[in-house]
C-alpha cells in the first residue's frame, strides 16, 4: 500500500528551523500524514494508520486531518535533490496516485456518511447530505487551492489549462449546491419559524463563501508572513554590506594614502580588525543580558578596551587573554591602571619581536594581570632613582592600593609586569 | 607512499601539508610562507576550499599534517574532523589536525579541538611558529596558543557543577600552571624554565590537557558543542 514514498519528509532537515509542511510529494488527500511523517521522522504509514484509529474514535481523525489541512502551509517542493525514481518506474507510479486519491475520498465519504449516521442528536437527512455535499465541495475546493500554490512555485508547466480551472469551479459548484439544498430544502412549515430559517441560511451562505474564499486568504496571510521574513533577513544583509563598506573600505582607503608608513597602516589594518572581530564575534560570545549600556563593565572588558586604546596609541599589537571576569571596584581600577603604563611600557620599549602579550585572570579572591613584552629588557636594579615610570605607577601604585607588583626583566628576553590584587569585598 | 615509521627527526624528513581554507589568497599566503620545502622542511601536497574537497584531498594524498579553517563551506572544520575519522585514528601515519583559525569565538575553537585536531592557532601567527606547530603536531603533540590555553583554563574554571569524571573533568595543579604560562605566552622552552621542568614534560602536560579536552564531559564544553550542532 504505502510502498512508494519519495524522501520528501528529508527536504524539511535542512531547513534552518524544522516547521511542519504539508508535503505535495506522494500524497494522498492533503498531505498532512506525509509531512508529519517527514516533520517526526516516522514512516508515512504509522501516521496514516493513527489518522484511520482516530477516524474510529467518533470521527476525531477527520477533524483533526481538516484542521492539519486548513492551517499547515504546503512545504515549498524541493524535489530537485530528492527525486531517486527512475523513469520507468515512475511512469508506473503517475498511474497510482489517482486510484490512491479516489482512495482517500471514499475514505473520506464513507468516515463522514458513517459518522453521520452515528451521530447522537438527530440529524435529519435534509441536513446530511447537503453537509456531505459542501464537505466534499470545500475538499476539492481546498486542494485546488495547493494545486494553483504549487504551480506558482514549479513555474507552472502543465499540460491542460482549463483543468484546474475545471477542478475549482467543480468545487466551487458543490459548495453552491449543498448550500443551496441547505436553503431550499428546509420546509417552511409554519410561519413562526420563518425567521430562524432566513437565519440558518444566512449562516449557511456565509459558511459557504468561507469555504470558497478560505484557502486562498490563508495562503496569502501565510505568503505575506514568508515575505516579511525574507524582508528582515535581507535587512541584515543589507546592514552587514553597509558596516564592512563604512568601516573597512574607509580603512582600506586610508591604508593606502599611509602606505609609505607601515607603523600607521598596522595601526590601522589592526584597529580595523579589532572592530570587526568584536561586531562578528561579540554576539556569540555574550550570554547574558547586554542591553544595558551604561552599566560598568567587568575586568575582561575593561582590560581590553584599555588594550585597545593602548594599541591605537601607539601602533603595537596587544594580544589580550582573559580567563574569567568579575565586576570593577576601586582596587581593580588601580590596577587597570597600573597594567594600562605596562603596557605603554612595553608598546614603547619592546621591540618588533611579536606582539606584547596581556593576560589577566580572576580565580576567587586573587586578580592576576601579566604584561610581557620580548624587547631588549633592562634591569630593574639599574634604573636611576629620579625615573618614575615604573617604580610609582606601577609599583608604587599597586602597593599603595593593597596589591603587589613584580617586574620581570631579562636583559636580551624581555620584560614582564606581574600584578596582584586582592578583590575588595 | 613510504612507510618509515620514524618521527623522531622531523626536521631530516620534513612534514607533507594539507591546506583547508575558503580564502585563495589566505592559502597563496601561507603557501609562500611555508611552503619553501628547502628552508622550512614543509611541503604543501594539497590545497581546498571547502569540506568535500578537503576530505578528498586529504584522502588522496595522505599528509602528515592538515591545516584546517574553522569556518568553511559545506559543514566548517568540524565536519571534516569528522569526514576524516578514520584517518585520525589510523594505527600507522595517522593524519594529524591543526586548526588555523581567525576565529575568536570559544564555541568554535573548541569544537574542532573536541573534534580531534590536536591544536589551534591564529591566523596571525608568524612563519617560523607555524612551523614549528606544524612540526610539533607532526609529531603527535599538542599546541595551544595562547588564546586556546585562556579558553581551556575559563572551560575548566567555572566548577559549580560536580565533575562526571573526576580524572578527565579535572586539571591537575601543574596542568594548569603550564597551562597559565602558556596563556602569558611563554614558549615551551620558557614555561619548563619557570617550573623547572624539562620540555618533554611540558609537552606531556599539553597533551594530557587536549586529551582531557578532547574527552571530558564538562557540561560547559557539551553545552558549547550541541548547542552549535557539534557533536
Amino acid at each position: 500500500m504505502t510502498t512508494a514514498t519519495p524522501a520528501a519528509g528529508a527536504a524539511p532537515d535542512e531547513a534552518p528551523a524544522r516547521k511542519l509542511y504539508r508535503s505535495a510529494e506522494g500524497r494522498w488527500l492533503g498531505g498532512v500524514a506525509q509531512g508529519m511523517a517527514g516533520h517526526l521522522a516516522l514512516p508515512v504509514s504509522w501516521v496514516r494508520i493513527v489518522f484511520f484509529v482516530l477516524i474510529l474514535a467518533n470521527g476525531l481523525g477527520v477533524l483533526l486531518y481538516a484542521i492539519f489541512w486548513f492551517v499547515v502551509p504546503l512545504g515549498a517542493p524541493r524535489t530537485t535533490a530528492a527525486a531517486p525514481a527512475g523513469p520507468p518506474l515512475r511512469r508506473r507510479l503517475l498511474r497510482r496516485p489517482h486510484k490512491r486519491r479516489l482512495f482517500a475520498f471514499l475514505v473520506l465519504a464513507c468516515a463522514l456518511g458513517v459518522l453521520g449516521t452515528n451521530v447522537q442528536f438527530p440529524i435529519s437527512g435534509g441536513y446530511l447530505w447537503p453537509l456531505l455535499i459542501i464537505g466534499v465541495g470545500a475538499a476539492v475546493v481546498w486542494r485546488q487551492a495547493d494545486n494553483s500554490r504549487r504551480a506558482h512555485w514549479a513555474a507552472a508547466t502543465r499540460d491542460s489549462r482549463w483543468l484546474p480551472l475545471l477542478r475549482s469551479a467543480a468545487g466551487a459548484v458543490l459548495v453552491c449546491l449543498g448550500v443551496g439544498t441547505f436553503v431550499i430544502g428546509q420546509h417552511p412549515a409554519e410561519a413562526t419559524q420563518s425567521l430562524s430559517l432566513v437565519f440558518q441560511a444566512a449562516v449557511a451562505v456565509v459558511v459557504g463563501i468561507a469555504l470558497l474564499a478560505g484557502p486562498y486568504l490563508v495562503r496569502i496571510v501565510q505568503d505575506l508572513s514568508e515575505e516579511r521574513t525574507m524582508r528582515i533577513r535581507a535587512q541584515e544583509r543589507a546592514e552587514v554590506a553597509a558596516h564592512i563598506h563604512d568601516s573597512v573600505l574607509h580603512t582600506l582607503t586610508l591604508i593606502q594614502r599611509n602606505a609609505e608608513s607601515p607603523r600607521e597602516v598596522a595601526r590601522l589594518a589592526r584597529a580595523q580588525e579589532r572592530d570587526l572581530r568584536a561586531w562578528l564575534y561579540k554576539p556569540a560570545e555574550r550570554s547574558g543580558p547586554t542591553e544595558e549600556e551604561d552599566k560598568p563593565a567587568g575586568l575582561a572588558e575593561s582590560v581590553r578596551a584599555t588594550a585597545a586604546e593602548v594599541e591605537d596609541h601607539h601602533g603595537v599589537p596587544i594580544e589580550v587573554v582573559c580567563v574569567g571576569d568579575c565586576p570593577l571596584d576601586e582596587r581593580l581600577a588601580a590596577q587597570l591602571q597600573a597594567a594600562r603604563e605596562a603596557m605603554v611600557n612595553a608598546a614603547k620599549y619592546g621591540d618588533e619581536r611579536g606582539p606584547v602579550r596581556v593576560f589577566a585572570e580572576v580565580e576567587g579572591r586573587t586578580v592576576f594581570v601579566s604584561v610581557r613584552d620580548r624587547g631588549p629588557g633592562f634591569d630593574p636594579d639599574a634604573v636611576p632613582a629620579d625615573r618614575m615610570g615604573v617604580r610609582e605607577s606601577i609599583v608604587g601604585r599597586m602597593r599603595r592600593n593593597g596589591g603587589s607588583a613584580r617586574v620581570r626583566s631579562i636583559p636580551g628576553e624581555g620584560t614582564e609586569v606581574e600584578l596582584t590584587m586582592e578583590r575588595a569585598e | 607512499m613510504n612507510g618509515t615509521g620514524t618521527r623522531d627527526l622531523p626536521e631530516e624528513r620534513g612534514a607533507r601539508v594539507v591546506l583547508v581554507d575558503d580564502h585563495r589568497m589566505f592559502r597563496a599566503g601561507v603557501r609562500a610562507e611555508i611552503g619553501r620545502t628547502e628552508e622550512t622542511g614543509v611541503e604543501v601536497v594539497g590545497e581546498a576550499g571547502d569540506v568535500d574537497q578537503a576530505v578528498s584531498v586529504i584522502k588522496a594524498t595522505r599528509p602528515d599534517v592538515v591545516l584546517l579553517d574553522v569556518h568553511l563551506p559545506g559543514g566548517g572544520g568540524v565536519e571534516v574532523l569528522r569526514r576524516s575519522a578514520e584517518l585520525l585514528s589510523a594505527p600507522e601515519r595517522p593524519v594529524r589536525f591543526l586548526a588555523l583559525s581567525v576565529s575568536d569565538a570559544a564555541e568554535d575553537v573548541i569544537g574542532v579541538i573536541r573534534g580531534g585536531a590536536r591544536g589551534y592557532v591564529t591566523k596571525t601567527i608568524t612563519g617560523s611558529d607555524l612551523v614549528d606547530a606544524i612540526f610539533r603536531v607532526a609529531d603527535g603533540d599538542a599546541v595551544f596558543s595562547p588564546r586556546l590555553a585562556g579558553f581551556v583554563l575559563d572551560a575548566f574554571a567555572s566548577s559549580e557543577a560536580a565533575p562526571v569524571d573526576e580524572d578527565l573533568d579535572r586539571l591537575t595543579q601543574r596542568e594548569r600552571e603550564v597551562l597559565r604560562l602558556i596563556a602569558r605566552g611563554y614558549a615551551y622552552k620558557e614555561v619548563g624554565k619557570e617550573l623547572f621542568i624539562s620540555v618533554k614534560t611540558v609537552e606531556s602536560h599539553v597533551s594530557a590537557v587536549l586529551r582531557k579536552l578532547q574527552l571530558s564531559n564538562r557540561h560547559e564544553l557539551t553545552r558549547w558543542a550541541t548547542a552549535r550542532r557539534l557533536v
